[in-house]
């Protein structure tokens, strides 16, 4: 799974380009954060005895899921050499929005709109499409760089979260995202089996469709997309609407699987998805890395923020080491990059 | 200005090699206090390498170079500028979110004892000397809200009152109109009187005429000849640069060369109806054939790229229409255009291509949609990719290898391939043939005529004269933003084509 988007090299390619070095140095940014993940694994496992167990390994599933589903959309945008910093708020935006559109219990003193469930999804859906392509129209039409973009909409989305919900905390969801958020089947949480699905949908689109092909050569040279006809904005608005819905779904799962939906519910998702994708190897400079490294990257910070929990570590350090792993990954991630353009001389 | 002054600058017997390439051979050059010296010779001819050793940019090169009789080496053009010689490169190199007094004095602001920057004897000073140009910009404005021209002018005036004893110019005028080329000559008059050396290279011989002093030629690395401007004329100068009937070597294109007649009888393709683009293009139009190849030939700075750009629907003309088979046609972007059936070719082949990917990636990527709407074909894509990578004879004979590690000639090849699986309807090339050697230039020209004769309407734009003689049945000729001159079923020749330029 981990190697799974990158088409592997040619024998032939590998001697030209000189040898299994250059093969090492050209996939680098794939190799990398695999070793990493087992590095970890490796780690706690010994650490800890309750670590590599069959129900640990559920929890961190289980843990990443959401994380999971709204990294799908993101590295759409990553890989185009843009960026999402909504997606947080755009998932909380939208979980509270299923929730607005549901009856509430009496005891919740809320505004609300009580619709039936598939009009609820089907609004909460609109709604982060919406700003998908709110978000779409400035970096395309307007021409706002998308760090700068997607700033902005991380204060719309959470004005409009504020709005509805004005402090306090709704509880209810449509029963679909009920089940979907926090049910199970034959002991497997539907969240997982979710998050598994679009990431699988994912890693089909960008690799067995036009528009995945279009992705990775905008990111890999926008301007030569350009001149080969693509219509370049249509696939950037694109990649932002999709990370927009990816985060709405992740948002409403969220909701039902946390069991509450309120303000501020979701802000360390930014950082988390971000970090999964740029950890995972997919380059910050566009058009290489996929689906694959996302999963590895998940697996990575999963591990990591589960394992640190049972070798019973000060959780302010938790912070700090977490810092020091993201910052490792950029090392590589940018690091990769040259080390592949040497590869290729 | 008379021959006993010392020389300020003296170059004897200078040679220049990169790589097994000789670009300067053996030439000598002077430059005397208070004289102007027009430097004249086609690209490549090693008037900009020669410039560049002046200017300390080139180091390593064989012979003498004298500065006041004194022999000097520098080791960058840090030294060049300490030693007061100065240049203006042909690309604007300014820093467009500064003011214009800023720039005037970019690395060298006036400043107290605190090193804190004279805002107002900056711009008292600055403003002083533009008026020398005649410019009567505000210094305190942002330089990039000022038309190009006036920033050229800008760029130029930072370098004149510098202080320099030596000034470079490669092509100041391609982007000035006619009467800031005249303020430009005043200042560079002024200069001359206080005794200031200067080099003036320029494509139009014209401007070479009116304002030197001494005129000097070079081809293929050589200084062919050198003259006083008052005892020579344009016609005699071009013969020196093209060396007509001396050089076997380059005869086929000295020659004359008959056009076709324009073929009437076929559909216009893609016709142009009086664009016009800021200070770039004005009111241009033509017409090309299916069937027949379109050379447009102009210098650096004519308008060409911009032009190709509006055809491939990536910069919208101010004015004007563009009419695909009499259709008048807008495009809202690059793929609009392929869609009308256009397919565009840049100058910079890095423009086009991915060399990070594999090469039937890149031959593939506009006939994505035409193999299937929704999902990749991989096997198609290789199989359409190994027929063009077999019919355009690229080497080494591999789809899979990243592009990168394919020749020059062979991306070029590859960047003609993209648009050959499904053949376009107008193909646009810019400067297809630059930077190629003799087998794959040879190799170009034979795939553009065959494309021709399959009836696509080819427009092939160069500044080089060759490029532009080798391939078109027509030629248009852009000076300025402006078509000055076609040539059409008569004979053809460089120099024809130079003097319409």
């Amino acid at each position: 799974m981990a190697h799974g988007d990158t088409v592997p090299m040619p024998e032939a390619q590998a001697r030209r380009a000189g040898g299994i070095a250059s093969l090492l140095r050209s996939q680098m940014r794939n190799i990398a954060p695999f070793l990493t993940l087992i590095f970890l694994t490796a780690f706690f496992a010994v650490a800890s005895p309750s670590f590599a167990t069959l129900d640990n390994v559920g929890n961190i599933l289980t843990q990443v899921s959401v994380t999971g589903i709204i990294a799908v959309g993101l590295t759409f945008v990553i890989l185009c050499a843009e960026i999402d910093l909504s997606i947080a708020a755009i998932a909380n935006v939208t979980g509270i929005a299923v929730a607005y559109f549901t009856l509430q219990e009496s005891y919740v003193n809320i505004a609300n709109v009580p619709m039936p469930g598939f009009a609820a999804i089907l609004l909460a859906l609109a709604l982060c499409a919406l700003l998908g392509v709110v978000n779409a129209f400035g970096l395309t039409v307007i021409g706002i760089p998308s760090f700068i973009m997607t700033l902005a909409m991380m204060q719309i989305a959470a004005g409009i979260s504020a709005m509805l919900v004005r402090g306090q905390i709704a509880y209810k969801v449509p029963p679909l995202i009920t089940t979907l958020g926090s049910g199970s089947i034959a002991g497997i949480p539907w969240i997982v089996i979710v998050a598994a699905l679009m990431l699988l949908l994912g890693h089909l689109v960008l690799t067995y469709t036009r528009f995945g092909r279009y992705v990775y050569m905008v990111g890999g040279n926008r301007e030569a997309a350009e001149y080969s006809g693509l219509n370049v904005k249509l696939i950037l608005g694109s990649v932002m609407v999709i990370s927009a819905v990816c985060s709405g779904i992740g948002g409403m799962l969220g909701v039902a699987h946390f069991g509450s939906a309120q303000q501020n519910e979701f802000d360390t998702y930014l950082l988390d998805s971000i970090a999964a994708v740029v950890v995972g190897g997919t380059s910050l400079f566009g058009g290489r890395g996929g689906i694959g490294n996302t999963i590895v990257g998940l697996f990575v910070l999963g591990v990591l923020n589960n394992g640190l929990d049972h070798v019973n570590i000060d959780s302010f350090l938790k912070i700090l080491i977490r810092g020091l792993i993201l910052l490792a990954a950029l090392v590589i991630n940018v690091y990769a990059q040259r080390l592949r353009a040497k590869a290729a001389d | 200005m008379s021959d006993s002054r010392p020389p300020l600058l003296e170059l004897q017997d200078i040679t220049k090699s990169f790589g097994g390439v000789t670009a300067l051979r053996g030439v000598d050059f002077t430059l005397r206090p208070g004289e102007i010296h027009g430097l004249v010779g086609e690209n490549g001819a090693g008037k900009s390498t020669l410039m560049k050793i002046i200017a300390g940019v080139h180091t390593g090169f064989s012979g003498r170079f004298l500065l006041d009789g004194r022999e000097v080496h520098f080791n960058s053009a840090r030294d060049a500028r300490a030693a007061g010689i100065a240049m203006v490169h042909q690309e604007l190199s300014v820093a467009p979110d500064l003011t214009v007094a800023e720039n005037v004095f970019l690395g060298n602001q006036p400043t107290n004892a605190l090193g804190i920057v004279q805002w107002r004897r900056m711009a008292r000073e600055a403003a002083e000397q533009l008026k020398r140009l005649g410019i009567d910009a505000d210094p305190m404005s942002r330089l990039g809200d000022l038309p190009i021209g006036l920033q050229q002018l800008i760029e130029i005036a930072r370098v004149l009152f510098s202080g320099a004893r030596i000034i470079i110019l490669d092509e100041p005028t391609s982007a000035l109109s006619p009467p800031e080329v005249e303020r430009l000559f005043a200042a560079l008059r002024k200069l001359r009187e206080q005794g200031t050396g200067i080099i003036f290279i320029s494509h139009f011989i014209e401007d070479i005429l009116l304002i030197s002093d001494e005129v000097t030629v070079f081809r293929n690395g050589r200084k062919i000849m050198e003259t006083r401007a008052a005892d020579t004329s344009k016609a005699a100068l071009i013969e020196a640069m093209i060396g007509k009937g001396r050089d076997a070597l380059e005869d086929s294109y000295t020659h004359d060369i008959t056009l076709p007649a324009p073929p009437t009888d076929k559909p216009v393709v893609v016709e142009a109806d009086r664009l016009s683009l800021a200070r770039n293009l004005k009111q241009v139009s033509f017409s090309v054939y299916a069937g027949e190849v379109l050379g447009i030939y102009g210098f650096m700075g004519c308008g060409q790229l911009e032009l190709a750009r509006i055809l491939f629907g990536k910069l919208a003309p101010d004015a004007g229409q563009l009419r695909v088979s009499g259709e008048p046609n807008r495009f809202k972007s690059t793929a609009d255009a392929r869609r009308a059936g256009i397919a565009f070719v840049p100058e910079s082949r890095r423009d086009m291509l991915f060399l990070q990917e594999p090469v039937y990636k890149n031959v593939s990527i506009s006939i994505l949609d035409r193999i299937n709407a929704v999902l990749l074909k991989p096997a198609r894509e290789r199989a359409l990719a190994e027929r063009q990578v077999e019919q355009l004879q690229i080497r080494p004979a591999d789809v899979e290898i990243d592009l990168g590690l394919l020749s020059g000639g062979n991306q070029q090849k590859v960047a003609l391939a993209k648009w050959l699986s499904h053949p376009p309807r107008l193909l646009v090339l810019c400067e297809p043939t630059r930077g190629m050697d003799v087998g794959a230039k040879s190799d170009v020209i034979q795939i553009v005529r065959q494309l021709r004769d399959k009836g696509i309407a080819v427009i092939v734009m160069s500044t080089e004269p060759e490029t532009v003689l080798s391939l078109a049945d027509r030629v248009i000729v852009l000076k300025r933003g402006e078509v000055v001159r076609e040539f059409a079923g008569e004979t053809i020749s460089k120099d024809r084509l130079l003097e319409a330029a």
